[in-house]
């Protein structure tokens, strides 16, 4: 009897302890995020009389967002960087999908080389392009446009591989149907295929959207001019330009520019889990 | 799977009854034409930007890397290994492999030891697992530029909440990212704050995946304390997740560069200059495209190097199993 309350009591004491780290951990993890918040509400003066306080003492918010706003023209960084991430995904998955379908179902010769390739492009990191991207574009007369933002990746190899993964695992009867069903090659890959594999399409869209919504490399070799640039490449130059360390309006357009996929984020956890591991993890 | 043979057999007979009627024969090959035809429509487009945008300029990379060409010059010749031989024997570059490697070594134990903390802590209950889970893996989704940004402001040496933290409990301060000392484990700390929830996710999936049957023999065995199990089955079973896990946060490691932009621009002296950063300096703002191009071999070599050893590992993994 006394044994086992003992292991009882043991074992709900072990679940106190782990809320207790996990709880530590956690709010290690968040400090950063709940300090660009703190200090985005803080009166200049209030920052620099360097307070431990999460809450202000008089909140100056609606001036720093104000002036984040209205200083740095942060709308237009942000819409840049939907716009931006919008088309490179809507012409990846153009690209992408239709590619995937020839080499996951249709049989030609040479599709081991171009599976081949796509395999090369998957293990090449970006950044060593880009010195014959900027070349590229320097000739093709695109640099400093929206052009030289999405061309370089408008065809994703990992895009091509996750969904070639996906559609093999559709049996070729559905294909063999589609086809007596009168479909084209091109109407199988959209109206069949593709709404089948919604969620390699969605965990892909995640990967693209996260991963250039936060892009600042090619950014900052591409685009010169402010209008042009996304998020990231904006709210340095914002930081090195304008703001310095006038950390109020500074952190109210950090907390600004990582609100949206945050809130995405805890929205849809599951997909963004998988879709940011490669669908290395499968909920 | 009968497709191959429908196809063969069509074309088989199309060899031995050539001359005769097409009628008969032609319809299974005429599809087959038509499959491979729209193959190649259906591949072209994604095959022609493969081709333009990845493979012909990585090509392009070790072509330029044997130029001195500068950018905006004219002309350029060839000069062979030179660029290389520059790049090893120029104290910024070494300095920049050195920090690379130590950031790597910073960051990737820590990961691994931190996400796997966090994974098993989270695994070991029932209640709240997606709510940590969600807290853990924020940075990870986080933008990069951003809270590079909001580090500095944590770290600044006066008014930075780490210092004043640091003071309140005795503990030594500094000016964390003007100090040549101190400027690298910092950035190897944020790296992991980045990262550990990447490494926790891969950790939660490989936890769920033993088999619970598992911990029962082990529990038969005599491995009555947690502790036990966690070395007989956990840990052991772990380890081939444990080892993509190295590879992938190297792979990142290897690859940072925002905070290192936002944060130190490789100062103070060359402490936090790494590859992407001397990279990028080298190619974009001293316009040296031939040793630019000949550093971004280098970086080429090692991501294709760790890549290799990650797709190996992984094939090793497929017959454990």
């Amino acid at each position: 009897m006394s044994a086992v309350t003992s292991v009882k009591g043991l074992s709900s004491l072990a679940g106190i302890l782990r809320h207790v780290v996990l709880l530590v951990t956690g709010a290690l993890i968040l400090v950063p995020f709940l300090w660009m918040i703190s200090l985005s509400i803080k009166a200049p003066g209030e920052i620099f009389h360097a307070s431990l306080s999460f809450w202000p003492v008089q909140f100056y918010g609606i001036e720093n967002y104000e002036k984040a706003l209205s200083e740095a023209p942060l709308l237009r960084y942000m819409g840049n960087g939907l716009m931006v991430c919008g088309l490179i995904l809507a012409l990846q998955i153009l690209l992408c999908a239709p590619c995937a379908y020839a080499l996951a179902k249709l049989r030609f010769f040479g599709r081991d080389l171009v599976f081949g390739m796509v395999l090369a492009g998957l293990i090449l990191p970006h950044q060593v392009l880009s010195l014959p991207l900027f070349i590229l574009g320097y000739k093709l007369a695109i640099l400093n446009t929206y052009t030289a933002l999405i061309l370089p990746y408008i065809v994703s190899p990992f895009g091509i591989f996750l969904f070639r993964q996906f559609f093999k695992t559709i049996p070729d009867d559905v294909v063999h149907a589609a086809r007596l069903d009168g479909l084209s090659e091109l109407a199988i890959v959209w109206k069949v295929m593709v709404p089948m594999a919604l969620p390699a399409v969605i965990a892909f869209a995640i990967f693209s959207v996260v991963g250039h919504w936060n892009d600042l490399f090619w950014p900052l070799i591409a685009v010169r001019d402010q209008s042009l640039m996304p998020p990231p490449l904006g709210i340095l130059v914002f930081k090195n330009e304008e703001a310095g360390s006038d950390y109020g309006p500074l952190m109210a357009a950090s907390t600004l520019v990582v609100l949206p996929l945050t809130i995405a984020f805890l929205v849809a956890q599951r997909w963004f889990v998988e879709g940011l591991t490669g669908g290395a993890v499968k909920q | 799977m009968s497709e191959p043979h429908v196809f063969s057999n069509a074309y088989n007979r199309s060899l031995t009854r050539r001359g005769e009627s097409c009628l008969a024969v032609s319809p299974a090959r005429r599809q087959a034409f038509a499959v491979a035809f729209a193959g190649y429509g259906l591949a072209g487009p994604a095959v022609f930007f493969l081709l333009v945008l990845f493979l012909l300029p990585v090509i392009g990379v070790f072509f330029i890397a044997l130029t001195d060409w500068q950018l905006g010059a004219g002309s350029f010749s060839f000069v062979g290994f030179s660029n290389y031989r520059e790049a090893f024997a120029d104290a910024t570059f070494r300095a920049s492999l050195a920090n690379t490697a130590v950031y790597v070594l910073i960051v990737v134990p820590g990961t691994l030891l931190a996400g796997l903390t966090v994974a098993l802590l989270i695994e070991s209950g029932k209640s709240c697992r997606s709510f940590y889970r969600a807290i853990h893996f924020l940075p990870f989704m986080a933008t990069v530029t951003t809270m590079a940004i909001v580090w500095e402001a944590l770290l600044h040496p006066t008014i930075g909440l780490v210092n004043q933290m640091f003071a309140a409990v005795g503990l030594p301060t500094a000016n964390w990212l003007r100090n040549e000392n101190t400027v690298l484990p910092v950035l190897g700390a944020l790296g992991i704050w980045q990262n550990l929830g990447y490494a926790m996710v891969l950790f939660l999936a490989g936890l769920k995946s033993i088999p619970r049957d598992l911990y029962d023999a082990a529990e038969v065995d005599g491995a009555d304390l947690w502790i036990d199990r966690l070395r007989t089955v956990t840990l052991p079973l772990l380890g081939p997740v444990s080892m993509f896990v190295v590879i992938v946060v190297a792979l990142r490691a290897l690859e940072c560069f925002d905070a290192v932009k936002v944060l130190t621009q490789g100062g103070p002296g060359d402490a936090s200059e790494v590859l992407l950063y001397t990279l990028y300096r080298e190619s974009f703002e001293y316009l040296r495209t031939g040793y630019g191009a000949a550093i971004a071999v280098v970086f080429l070599v090692m991501v294709g190097t760790l890549t290799l050893i990650n797709a190996l590992v992984m094939d090793r993994k497929v017959h454990y199993q």
